[in-house]
């Protein structure tokens, strides 16, 4: 029973547990089992909650007994990346520098979620400060794909994608602030949606880049996806950057685009500069053998030139280096986390210096100190200054696209899942991971990477952009897409 | 690069190479103790990045505006109300130290000062 039951959507468990057959508790410790018996192996989770999981999960069984009203999700298990802060269970965002810290607060997903009957299991593993592709810069070991346990889960959110993939959970949060939602779903296997910027609260979010950084849903369906998305969406006055406006109707359009079977009337432009050279043979046929079944569903293909498109790299490393170096300067050795070196005799910048170059790893080092100079008086209008501007002509690319295309598509990532190790020695090699990702970052603007087939016997994924505020598109076409592939599951002999 | 260097043109054959001194240098403004070993290796790896980030300098964009926010939003306000802040004890629990219910921070002045 335990192990069918981590098979199942989240919309199917919601149901279950909605309707008497299975009860809450039960669906929690299948999963609890099941990260049991395989997390050894993947490393998913840096902290699970098992406690606080079946606490929770008695409450909505002691709801639903007294015929109290349920969430669409009420029952359903949920892994969170440990870059969103929960009250009093621990929160490092994959750091030396935040180790056993227990957050005074929920962050307002965090507290969405809690209030939407859904069920916690864990905090999940990443990229220190979500600042990767591989979560090989965890400060706690690196995660595993399923797939292949030699292979890395893509990253920052890999343990998240992980878990899902994995059926340690099915559902699960991720933050994406130049792909770290979508390039994790893309070599997972799994779906993955970076909402519109302004869509999801950042209140209670461990910044990283505050102008890029946005959570979003990891599932396994593109319905569950949706149904995740309406429960973290819509405005927060905890946020200046929230929009006010009323979600876009994402679930409506996931089970419409199921439905429909047919994508009749939708222009669908194919990114021309994001494909070509550099990018996998194995990931280009999958993403042509995708196109050709969207406009088999009766989409209308159109090719669209996105010419600014090939500096979002060098824009986006310029622009979150900035901002990181801004943000992460809140690490004081003061307020929370590590002191180092502080024996009475040192001053407070002395200890400060000391505890970050003991707490962060060397990815944010370099981040920091990029950052660093990319602000630097006389250095500032031709680095950050030219990036912002570039970012402007990234969204006017975007702006003119739409003019000609509904949605935009392009592989997910250039890659297949590498080995574990293979790029850690070279900072560009990771770095051009997030190519296809980063322009819908750098814009603001909404897309979903799902599953589109396998390249020698890995995961590829799709990406399918909208413009801002119109996720609903994304969910749509992702949707009927999903219903007309063959779904894909990682080999059972991996995690047996 | 040095806080008197005249600013390197980016993306230009001549641009400033990134060595050990630079390093060090926005190792301290960023308060990172870093390594000897660190200098090195950071230095050879900023210098890579840098020179490929230095590719935005390509594009002609003098007549654009920069965006530093993809939303357009500015005077964000919200009512000015009165709420409970958080317990003492639940924020001085994740403080490395405390003292009389307050942060114990390491000194800030030197001898001289």
């Amino acid at each position: 029973m335990g192990d069918e039951l981590t098979r199942k959507s989240a919309s199917e468990l919601a149901a279950l547990v909605a309707g008497g057959e299975v009860a809450a508790v039960e669906v929690a410790q299948a999963h609890l089992d099941r990260i049991e018996a395989v997390d050894s192996r993947v490393r998913a989770f840096l902290n699970v909650d098992a406690d606080g999981a079946l606490e929770a999960a008695r409450t909505v069984d002691k709801k639903r007994a007294a015929g109290e009203r349920h969430g669409p999700l009420a029952g359903v298990p949920l892994a969170m990346k440990d870059v969103v802060v929960t009250k009093d269970v621990v929160t490092t965002a994959g750091s030396k520098i935040l180790e056993g810290w227990r957050p005074p607060y929920d962050a307002t997903i965090s507290a969405r979620i809690k209030a939407a009957g859904i069920v916690m299991l864990g905090k999940t593993n990443m990229d220190e400060f979500a600042m990767g592709s591989s979560t090989e810069n965890s400060a706690y070991g690196p995660t595993h794909n399923p797939w292949d346990l030699s292979r890395v889960p893509g990253g920052s959110g890999g343990g998240s994608a992980a878990a899902v993939a994995g059926y340690e959970a099915p559902l699960a949060i991720g933050t994406d602030t130049g792909g770290s939602i979508r390039q994790p779903a893309a070599v997972t296997g799994t779906i993955g949606h970076k909402p519109t910027y302004g869509g999801v609260s950042r209140y209670g979010l461990i910044a990283l880049a505050s102008s890029l950084d946005q959570a979003g849903p990891c599932t396994r369906t593109v319905l569950d996806a949706a149904l995740l998305h309406e429960v973290i969406g819509g405005h927060d006055r905890c946020d200046s950057t929230s929009i006010n406006r009323p979600v876009p109707p994402v679930v409506t359009a996931a089970r419409e685009g199921a439905a429909a079977g047919s994508l009749a009337g939708v222009r669908v432009g194919v990114v021309r500069e994001l494909g070509g050279e550099g990018y996998q043979p194995g990931v280009l046929a999958a993403f042509e053998s995708s196109v050709e079944t969207l406009r088999g569903l009766g989409a209308d293909i159109v090719e669209v030139s996105c010419p600014h498109f090939e500096y979002a790299l060098a824009a986006y490393y310029l622009i979150l280096p900035s901002e990181c170096s801004s943000n992460l300067a809140r690490f004081d050795a003061v307020r929370y986390g590590l002191r180092v070196g502080d024996d009475g005799s040192r001053a407070l910048e002395d200890v400060m210096a000391l505890t970050r170059e003991a707490g962060f790893g060397p990815e944010v080092k370099r981040r920091i100190m990029i950052g660093t100079y990319a602000l630097s008086a006389g250095y500032y209008d031709a680095y950050y200054g030219q990036a912002q501007k570039v970012r402007t002509l990234i969204a006017r690319d975007f702006g003119a696209a739409f003019e000609k295309a509904d949605v935009l598509v392009s592989p997910t990532s250039p890659f297949v899942a590498f080995g574990l190790g293979e790029r850690m020695d070279d900072p560009m090699a990771m770095y051009v991971n997030d190519l296809c990702t980063l322009p819908a970052s750098l814009a603001g603007t909404p897309a979903i990477s799902v599953p589109a087939g396998l390249s020698e016997g890995l995961p590829v994924g799709l990406q399918i952009m909208a413009p801002a505020m119109a996720d609903d598109r994304c969910y749509r076409v992702a949707a009927t897409f999903e219903a007309a592939v063959e779904r894909i599951s990682p080999p059972a002999a991996v995690l047996t | 690069m040095s806080d008197e260097a005249p600013p390197a043109h980016p993306g230009e054959d001549e641009a400033a190479r990134i060595g050990r001194a630079d390093v060090a240098h926005l190792a301290r403004l960023a308060r990172l103790a870093v390594t000897d070993e660190e200098l090195d290796v950071f230095a050879g790896q900023l210098d890579v990045i840098l020179r490929s980030v230095a590719r935005v300098s390509e594009v002609a964009a003098d007549d654009i505006p920069p965006t530093s926010h993809a939303v357009p939003m500015t005077n964000v306000f919200r009512a000015d109300e009165l709420v409970p802040s958080l317990p003492r004890e639940s924020v001085l629990a994740g403080a490395p130290e405390v003292e009389d219910n307050k942060f114990r921070v390491p000194r800030i002045l030197t001898e001289e000062a």
